[in-house]
């Protein structure tokens, strides 16, 4: 089964942007992220991740009607935010729930699995 | 055959049969919506030949087998309506041939894996509780709604996202890995021991002992215990609850107030519950390998052989609550660890015991507590602060029989 594990953190803007330089300036092939990454890849599990911008960035499109308004912000302000997740396809519940407990998110973080759906008629596009 | 005997085989056969059929579906279908329909029907389809026909040899393979052409014909019938996932359903038609079960598996995988997804700690507590006395025990909605105080359809509608939850986040009806085992044992463990709980306790409610739940809960712990025979902290959980439940009859007197244990009538102990108790627990301390389960088990035990609660090994007793706190320090038990301690070395060796939990507050809303400490305050020579904490005991209990009981004393103490 395909599972979706989303990453929200409670990080504000500057710390997460503070935390991306170092993510970026990082020695290639160094750090947890990367071990994370590789155990999933070498277990034959991983079949995607990203990393998002902090949702201070985000802009959102509204449907009211016939209006699509554009407006500067995430879809709520809340103060948990979604800034990244893994694509992995295991067995069952209890093994994602594994993959969900190695990540080496900090404290205050969560991780959330959610089983995405198979079998929909929309799928069959993607081949 | 007459109908009679047919009838009552049938009932007898249902909560046996029932949760084993339920259990190999669930396993095979992934799906315990889809079990629990398809049992229905085959159950229905027993009640209305078994009569006529009498009652098949084995009655359990017959009940399976129908179960499993009822759950493929529905699945078969929803494929056709487009509604169900290709892929489940090309897996059902695959293991058609090849995995249909002869006869249900009393006593195995299908019934553990049952347990563990019902168990799963992916689900809310009070839904687990739910999951396992519905589909593990097969008490009806109706029965766990009027047990737990909550309207039968709050129920329903409970149990039904549940099914939907393990079918859809892949809650798998399996043993767990033995990586996970352990602690997935300890949550099914504890969700038998919250069911027993909350009939030998009753939070809420006018009725003292709801001494069903309990029965429910042993019998639950005697199925774990017979599935999993080497398992040490099982066996103490199954001793504990009958060495428990062995007092449920002297615990409250014809009027129904609770009766304390120093106070209760020991002939009306049930004595095939104790000796069934402490001959599980032997068993599993043979084992060495000590738990919370087997302490508690323990000190319940030394209350059973007791003649009376003056005459009780409370040194024992105190120093196995000792132990247990070690494992598990948590306010409660050193609540109880107090009482022994009192009783093993004075009021003022309890009330040291005592004093942290007082401090912390942590428990401020707990009406044991202020009962351990007015008693231990009284037998300390301190009256004044003793009617104190009796009056907070009386404030903070839930149950209205024993409110009335803590009043008395009080009141007169």
């Amino acid at each position: 089964m395909k599972y979706a594990l989303l990453i929200y953190s409670p990080a504000t803007a500057e710390e997460y942007a503070a935390a991306a330089t170092a993510g970026r300036q990082a020695a290639p092939g160094r750090g947890p992220w990367t071990d994370y990454t590789q155990a999933a890849k070498d277990a034959g599990v991983l079949l995607g991740a990203e990393q998002l911008t902090h949702t201070e960035t985000a802009t959102s499109v509204r449907f009211a009607g016939e209006d699509r308004l554009i407006t500067d912000g995430p879809f709520m302000e809340t103060k948990e935010h979604l800034l990244g997740f893994y694509l992995i396809d295991v067995p069952d519940l209890d093994a994602a729930l594994d993959w969900a407990r190695r990540m080496p998110v900090h404290d205050g973080q969560t991780v959330e699995v959610r089983t995405a759906m198979t079998g929909m008629a929309w799928q069959r596009v993607l081949g | 055959m007459a109908a009679g005997p047919g009838v009552t085989r049938l009932e007898h056969a249902f909560r046996e049969e029932w949760g084993a059929v339920v259990a190999a579906l669930a396993r095979r279908f992934g799906d315990l919506q889809a079990a629990e329909d398809a049992a229905a029907e085959a159950f229905a389809a027993a009640a209305a030949t078994w009569p006529e026909t009498g009652v098949p040899p084995n009655p359990g393979g017959w009940l399976t087998v129908t179960a499993w052409r009822k759950a493929i014909d529905a699945h078969r019938a929803a494929g056709r309506a487009a509604a169900v996932d290709p892929q489940l359903l090309s897996d059902v038609t695959a293991a058609e041939e090849s995995e249909m079960p002869e006869a249900p598996d009393l006593l195995g995988d299908d019934r553990l894996g049952l347990i563990f997804a019902c168990c799963h700690p992916a689900l809310a507590l009070e839904v687990r509780i739910a999951l396992t006395l519905r589909y593990v025990a097969g008490l009806t909605t109706k029965e766990i709604a009027a047990a737990f105080l909550v309207p039968e359809p709050t129920l329903a509608q409970r149990l039904v996202r549940a099914k939907r939850k393990i079918r859809e986040s892949g809650i798998h009806f399996e043993v767990p890995a033995a990586a996970r085992l352990t602690e997935r044992l300890a949550g099914v463990r504890t969700v038998v021991y919250l069911v027993f709980n909350e009939g030998f306790a009753a939070t809420g409610g006018d009725k003292l002992i709801r001494g069903e739940l309990c029965e429910e809960a042993i019998w639950l712990a005697r199925l774990l215990h017979t599935l999993l025979p080497a398992d040490a902290e099982t066996a103490g959980l199954l001793a504990l609850l009958l060495l428990h439940h062995s007092r449920a009859a002297a615990r409250t007197d014809s009027a129904g107030t609770p009766v304390l244990l120093a106070e209760q009538d020991r002939s009306r102990w049930d004595a095939a519950l104790i000796a069934e108790g402490m001959s599980v627990l032997d068993e599993a301390l043979a084992r060495r390998s000590p738990g919370t389960y087997q302490l508690q088990a323990a000190i319940a035990a030394l209350h059973a052989a007791a003649p009376s609660f003056d005459d009780t090994d409370w040194p024992q007793i105190a120093l196995l609550y000792g132990s247990l706190a070690r494992l598990d320090p948590s306010p409660v038990v050193a609540v109880n660890r107090s009482v022994a301690v009192g009783m093993a070395d004075g009021p003022l060796a309890g009330l040291a015991v005592l004093e942290p939990v007082l401090a912390s507050g942590a428990l401020d809303g707990y009406s044991p507590l202020h009962a351990a400490h007015a008693a231990l305050l009284e037998k300390a020579g301190y009256p004044e602060r003793a009617r104190g904490a009796w009056a907070k005991a009386t404030e903070t209990s839930a149950v209205p029989a024993l409110r009335e009981e803590l009043f008395r004393r009080h009141e007169n103490p």
